[in-house]
C-alpha cells in the first residue's frame, strides 16, 4: 500500500548532483547529506513565525513561496535554483557572503528532501557550515495564516562552531527573520512582525565529528579566495600564449 | 501547528529496562505533545531502551522526522537507546535518505530489537 507522502520525499542517493546553473562554484556534487545528527557543535532549534494578515490559504502561501523562493532571501546569499525548482530530490547551490564587504564567498548548497503543498524541507550537504534541516511551512491559527521557518542545526565542525558563536548564529537568525519579513510584505502584510523562538536541544559537542573539517566549505572557500589572484594571472598568461 | 491526531501507546515488555512506543496514524511536527508524553512515560517507567513501533504509521512528513531527530538527541543525552521496528520499505528508504538509520537501529519487529538491545 502506498503511503500518502509517497512522492513528497526525495529518493535515497549515494551522492548529490545538481541541475542548478549559474553558480560560480559547485561544492556539492559528489557529497552526501549531513543533517543535525552528523554535526559537531551544540544542537539548536530555531523557529521563526510571521502572521500573514489577509494572505490566502496555507497552500496559496506555499505555492508563492516555492515559486519565488530566491527573491525573499536577503542579498547576502545567492540561491541558484535547480531546473525543476523546489521539488523532492533537487539540489540548489548557494553562494554566501559571510563577511560583507570582503571578497570571501562560501559555496555550498541544499537538497530538497521533502516538498508537498503545505511544507518543504532542505537538508545540508557535507561541508556546509551547518549540519541542518530547515522546514518551511504555512498553517492556520485562529483563522489567520502563518508562515514558519524551523531550523534544526549544529555547526558542522570546530571552525564553524567558533564562527557560529562569534556572530554566525546571530547573522543566521537575522537572515531568516528578514526572509519572513520579505515574504509577508510580498503577500500584503504592511508591518510584519516575526516571532523567534530559540531552544538549545543538545549542549554537548559531538567530538566524533571533528573530522568534518576535511570537507569544510569554509576552508574550501577561503582557499579558493586566497588563490584567486594566482588563477587570474595564470588565465591571462594562457590567453596571451 | 495543528495536531494531526497522532495516537501513541506505551507498552511494557518482559524486559523491565525496555518499553515499546507504538505509533498510529499521522506524524507531523504537531505530534510533539503526544510523542513526547509517551517518551516521558516510557522513561519514567524505567526504560533504558525505547523501541518505536511504526507498524501503524500512515503518514509522516519532514516535520515528523524532525521530531524523531529531537527525540533521538534527548534519548542519547539521557543515556537511553532508540530503536525502530515496523517500518515499511518506504519509511526505511527515508531513514536511509536522511542517514537516520546510522543513529537509530532498525529491526523487523520488537522481539528482534529487544534481542539486539541485550546483545
Amino acid at each position: 500500500m502506498q503511503s500518502k507522502d509517497t512522492g513528497a520525499w526525495a529518493h535515497p542517493v549515494s551522492s548529490l548532483a545538481t541541475t542548478a546553473v549559474g553558480a560560480p562554484d559547485d561544492a556539492v556534487t559528489g557529497r552526501r547529506v549531513a543533517g543535525p545528527v552528523h554535526g559537531f557543535g551544540q544542537m539548536w532549534q530555531k523557529t521563526f513565525r510571521v502572521r500573514l494578515d489577509g494572505a490566502g490559504s496555507p497552500r496559496d502561501v506555499m505555492a508563492t513561496w516555492k515559486e519565488r523562493f530566491p527573491t525573499f532571501w536577503p542579498q547576502s546569499v545567492k540561491f541558484y535554483a535547480p531546473l525543476a525548482g523546489i521539488a523532492p530530490g533537487e539540489v540548489a547551490l548557494l553562494e554566501i557572503a559571510p563577511l560583507p564587504g570582503t571578497p570571501v564567498r562560501l559555496s555550498t548548497g541544499v537538497l530538497v528532501i521533502y516538498a508537498d503543498d503545505e511544507s518543504f524541507t532542505f537538508m545540508t550537504p557535507e561541508g556546509h557550515t551547518l549540519s541542518a534541516w530547515i522546514t518551511f511551512s504555512a498553517f492556520q491559527d485562529a483563522g489567520v495564516t502563518l508562515a514558519q521557518v524551523q531550523v534544526l542545526e549544529r555547526p558542522s565542525d570546530p571552525l564553524d562552531d567558533i564562527a557560529y558563536h562569534l556572530g554566525g548564529s546571530r547573522m543566521q537568525t537575522r537572515f531568516w527573520e528578514d526572509t519572513l519579513i520579505a515574504l509577508a510584505r510580498h503577500l500584503g502584510t504592511t508591518e510584519p512582525s516575526v516571532e523567534t523562538i530559540v531552544v538549545c536541544v543538545d549542549r554537548k559537542r559531538q567530538w566524533r565529528y571533528v573530522r568534518n573539517l576535511r570537507r569544510s566549505a569554509t576552508l574550501h572557500s577561503m582557499m579558493r579566495t586566497a588563490t584567486a589572484p594566482g588563477r587570474w594571472v595564470t588565465s591571462r598568461v594562457r590567453r596571451r600564449d | 501547528m495543528p495536531d494531526p491526531g497522532t495516537r501513541v501507546e506505551v507498552r511494557s515488555t518482559d524486559d523491565p529496562s525496555a518499553s515499546v512506543v507504538a505509533i498510529f496514524g499521522d506524524v507531523t511536527s504537531g505530534s510533539e505533545p503526544a510523542l513526547m508524553e509517551a517518551f516521558v512515560a516510557a522513561v519514567d517507567g524505567g526504560a533504558r531502551t525505547i523501541v518505536l513501533d511504526f507498524a501503524g504509521l500512515e503518514y509522516m512528513n519532514s516535520g515528523g522526522i524532525g521530531l524523531l531527530v529531537t527525540m533521538l538527541v534527548r534519548a542519547k543525552r539521557q543515556g537511553q537507546r532508540l530503536l525502530a521496528v515496523g517500518l515499511s520499505d518506504h519509511y526505511r528508504e527515508i531513514f536511509s535518505l536522511i542517514r537516520l538509520d546510522e543513529a537509530i537501529g532498525i529491526h523487523d519487529d520488537a522481539n528482534a530489537a529487544l534481542a539486539a538491545s541485550r546483545a
